[in-house]
């Protein structure tokens, strides 16, 4: 596979969230506002590169039966690593995240790709796939975050836009997130629909 | 909450259960949540299943924490150990329940692999962890977030049954993007409860 398919594969024809439907929770809990979701996504793009690199060098060594478990413990050690680079740098990120950087190791997109990718190909494509994947689920969280705080807070990376106008505040409680990934979905789903439509 | 009184554990339950409801509020289990409701009774099988592993998981996790990583100063590793605590205690569960309670088993077996990542049930333990929780509130904590999700669980496996039988959804909508607005709809009913918080 070349690296322009990838690119394509992951941030869009087979963007984990908005096609595979992976990663829900993550994606809904971390979009309330722009700056939040990058850093999530990012967070979660870092593991998913080391672990796709390190299971792609491990693929002849580790036994086809205990496979899931050392999947999860060589994912663990990573987010275990981003949790801590966090704290010590990113400390305003670090708390605003809280729970959900430990919960990195359950989400299913990392286990996925590891699964379905990293233990079947070399190294370097192993690379770029978690890469483009894990920008892909940046870009997805981007968008629903960048919408959640225009709307749900009447700003954008902070900064107040549209005047004295009052936000409407659901986007940026949980219903939002529900209602925000739902339509961001079926846009999605009608942009392949009518992409396929128009190839046949 | 050194002496529990019925009345915290009341407010306890109350919060857990329906203010702060795991799915609908804090977005832990949402694989699951979306994944297996498509029918009620598979739907409170799922819940049944996650209600049993995480009082079994809150009360191996305290243990781990207390008496294996805090004496050892590895409090770090928290995240690993506990990932492999529940990974383990699944598995057990799983050839535990095929040997001595084969009718358990039948009921619940299919949902139990599925329960390792169920972000939830990481997430009770670490949250117990973090909020300092002694062994029976942090036993009672998850009982009733698990009791939340099966609820929330429940619910939203009826919806999703009346939609799919009567409603006539636009094709950018069908399947997966309705069932978020449902959802959606659901969280902000739930929402009416942060007036019983007290």
């Amino acid at each position: 596979m070349k690296i322009k398919d990838q690119f394509n594969a992951g941030l869009f024809t087979d963007n984990p969230v908005l096609i595979q439907l992976l990663g829900m929770c993550p994606t809904l809990a971390t979009s309330t506002t722009l700056i939040n979701a990058i850093g999530m996504g990012l967070s979660a793009t870092f593991v998913l590169i080391c672990s796709n690199v390190l299971i792609s060098l491990l693929r002849k060594f580790i036994p086809q039966k205990i496979r899931i478990a050392a999947y999860i413990v060589i994912i663990a050690g990573f987010v275990t690593l981003a949790d801590m680079l966090l704290e010590a740098y990113f400390n305003s990120i670090y708390n605003a995240l809280g729970v959900f950087i430990p919960l990195i190791v359950v989400n299913c997109i990392i286990l996925a790709r590891a699964e379905s990718f990293a233990s079947k190909n070399k190294v370097i494509p192993s690379f770029f796939d978690g890469l483009f994947m894990g920008l892909g689920f940046t870009f997805a969280l981007a968008i629903l975050g960048a919408v959640r705080e225009i709307l749900g807070s009447g700003t954008i990376l902070g900064f107040k836009l549209f005047g004295g106008i009052a936000p409407l505040s659901l986007f940026a409680l949980p219903a939002g997130g529900f209602l925000g990934l739902g339509f961001l979905i079926a846009l999605a789903q009608h942009l392949s629909t009518r992409k396929k439509g128009g190839s046949e | 909450m050194e002496t529990l009184s019925f009345g915290t554990i009341l407010a306890f339950a109350v919060n857990a259960i329906l203010i702060e409801n795991v799915v609908l509020s804090q977005f832990m289990g949402c694989c699951p949540f979306f994944g297996v409701s498509k029918k009620s009774d598979t739907a409170l099988g799922m819940g049944m299943a996650v209600t049993f592993i995480m009082g079994l998981a809150s009360i191996v996790t305290y243990g781990v924490y207390q008496w294996v990583l805090i004496p050892l100063d590895l409090e770090y590793l928290e995240t690993i150990a506990f990932i492999l605590v529940i990974a383990a205690l699944v598995q057990l569960v799983e050839l535990a329940l095929k040997k001595l309670i084969p009718a358990l088993y039948n009921a619940l077996g299919i949902y139990l692999p599925l329960i390792t990542t169920n972000c939830a049930v990481l997430g009770v333990c670490l949250t117990s962890v973090q909020e300092g929780y002694n062994f029976l509130s942090s036993f009672l904590y998850s009982v009733f977030t698990a009791l939340g999700f099966t609820l929330a669980i429940w619910i939203f496996s009826l919806i999703r049954t009346r939609i799919e039988e009567t409603c006539d959804i636009p094709r950018a909508f069908q399947g997966f993007p309705i069932s978020l607005i449902a959802a959606a709809l659901l969280s902000f009913g739930f929402m009416g409860f942060n007036g019983l918080s007290f």
